[in-house]
């Protein structure tokens, strides 16, 4: 099995303005969905990210407040998941509960190999 | 966390968000007093993202309430450091008001004082300077955490309606600085009644409405319930009355699921499945209609419950004790002297006295024409006793009235297919 990074990018959960109801749904969905892929032994754990931060750029390692990029393709969270090829992983995808307000991009954690 | 952890979904309590959504607002504006009630609001939805943010990736906190209120607790704590900040006063004491704020913090979220907080919360919302509406409104935002789309479904209104409404009731506590506590003396007791009033409404809400969508009328039941348990557990509201009110809402939702059948079609008390009835409800309900039976004070909830007791517990409809469903609905007639109590008494008097006295008692209703032609329940029940009669023709002209009004489906199909028979 290979490793899959799914990157949450999106808008924050506070811009969708959910009732108490509708958050305790929303989480319910977030736990059926991590809880079934620990089940087959697929989750392999994640975060979320904070979104306030520092950017580090430039030759003279200029530091500035960041990202700030743009609402809708702010960096949320990540999950590691572990599934047998792309097909498989973005499969995987349909029970995310977030479409409304994010989307994710499925990439492959490339296996480093020492001995080759 | 790791895989493997974890091996099934976890589940929440159901409505815990909500109920806990109560909690948080009744202390919180404790702490900052109503007037800050949208910091207040603010607040709870910052606790609830945090909650999300936390929960969502890995496994749920072993007591998720209590997780709750801690970050809502220090969420308060740390909103008031912030405050401090700009004060005028030396180093040394603001350490001191700080650190005496927050032990008076930390005691608004015991147990005990939540209860308290969410008591005041309810007295706040029943306010008598707010009408009705507004109180019933303000009372599912802020005591019982419904949005204001699930508010507007409830009460079968639109959002906007809805958003007014909780804004002129916010706005006009705000400019008449009405105090945030328990009333005392006389001002309880005539408070309380507003409470029962807005309790009862949002069950009937509930129960009756034909426009809204099984699953909300189902939770706001069961949020009037379980407002009236929390309001019974407190000693200002452990009185007779609380308790006759929560045991009429037990024996009616006891039917809840037995109204309709499986084509959405109402069935009458008479034809309903008696086994379908929720035995531990009716049982909750003669309970709570015992622990109401003392003192001197007859509420109109101790003959409705009464009343409800009776249907309840009789085994089938036959074995209805009529005679004595008159005798209470005779009482009841005293207390409150309205058109509908006196039609479902001329239902009873059909059983009681021969339909042609009923139909009289139903004649007799003050203003019964306009009530007939917006009404729908009038037209119904009057064409139904003319069907008894044998009277036909009326029967048929009034049933085909109350098709026309109705504004349930179900019922519609029912009296459909009255009128199709009388063809």
């Amino acid at each position: 099995m290979k490793d899959f990074m799914f990157i949450i990018r999106g808008q924050e959960a506070a811009q969708a303005k959910r009732t108490p109801e509708q958050t305790q749904g929303n989480m319910q969905k977030w736990m059926n969905w991590i809880g079934e892929l620990s089940a087959k032994g697929q989750f392999v754990g994640g975060a979320p990210l904070s979104k306030e931060g520092k950017i580090v750029k430039g030759l003279k390692q200029v530091v500035t407040d960041g990202p700030f990029t743009e609402g809708k393709e702010l960096l949320g969270g990540y999950l590691i998941i572990k599934a047998n090829s792309m097909e498989e992983a973005t499969k995987l995808t349909s029970g995310f509960p977030d479409f409304d307000i994010a989307f994710l991009e499925v990439r492959e954690v490339i296996q480093m190999d020492m001995h080759q | 966390m790791s895989a493997g952890d974890q091996p099934t979904p976890q589940q929440l309590v159901d409505h815990l968000f909500r109920h806990e959504a109560g909690k948080m607002i009744a202390v919180l504006t404790r702490v900052f007093g109503i007037h800050n009630i949208e910091l207040v609001e603010d607040t709870v939805q910052e606790t609830f993202l945090k909650a999300l943010e936390v929960w969502k990736y890995g496994r749920l906190p072993d007591n998720p309430s209590a997780w709750l209120m801690r970050v809502a607790r220090n969420r308060a704590i740390d909103l008031i450091r912030r405050q401090q900040k700009q004060t005028i006063l030396s180093a040394e004491m603001v350490s001191v008001l700080q650190s005496d704020a927050e032990q008076v913090i930390q005691q608004f979220f015991l147990d005990s004082e939540i209860a308290d907080s969410q008591l005041r919360m309810i007295f706040t919302c029943c306010h008598p300077d707010l009408n009705v509406e507004d109180q019933v409104a303000l009372t599912l935002k802020t005591v019982s955490g419904f949005g204001v789309q699930e508010i507007a479904k409830a009460l079968v209104s639109n959002e906007s309606a809805i958003q007014k409404r909780l804004h002129r009731a916010k706005a006009h506590i705000k400019k008449h600085s009405i105090r945030f506590e328990i009333p005392v003396g006389g001002a309880l007791q005539a408070r309380l009644e507003i409470v029962y009033t807005v309790l009862y409404l949002l069950f009937n809400e509930g129960y009756h409405s034909v426009k809204s969508d099984e699953l909300i009328r189902y939770d706001v039941c069961a949020e009037a319930m379980r407002l009236c348990k929390l309001l019974s557990e407190h000693a200002v509201g452990r009185q007779p009355s609380t308790f006759a009110l929560l045991s009429l809402m037990c024996f009616q939702a006891s039917r809840f699921d037995s109204r309709m059948d499986e084509n959405d079609t109402i069935i009458l008390l008479e034809h309903q499945d008696r086994n379908k009835w929720n035995r531990e409800l009716i049982q909750l309900g003669s309970h709570y209609l015992g622990t109401a039976a003392t003192g001197d004070h007859l509420s109109v909830y101790h003959l409705e419950s009464a009343i409800a007791a009776e249907h309840c517990l009789s085994p089938d409809f036959k074995s209805t004790n009529w005679q004595s469903l008159l005798q209470l609905y005779d009482r009841l007639l005293e207390l409150k002297p309205i058109p509908i109590v006196q039609l479902n008494r001329s239902i009873v008097l059909a059983q009681t006295n021969g339909v042609e006295q009923a139909i009289d008692a139903v004649l007799d209703i003050p203003g019964l024409h306009d009530l007939i032609n917006h009404h729908y329940i009038y037209s119904v029940v009057l064409g139904s006793l003319y069907e008894q009669a044998g009277n036909i023709a009326e029967a048929r002209r009034l049933l085909e009235i109350g098709y026309r009004l109705t504004p349930s489906l179900a019922e519609k199909k029912r009296l459909q297919g009255k009128i199709l028979l009388m063809k």
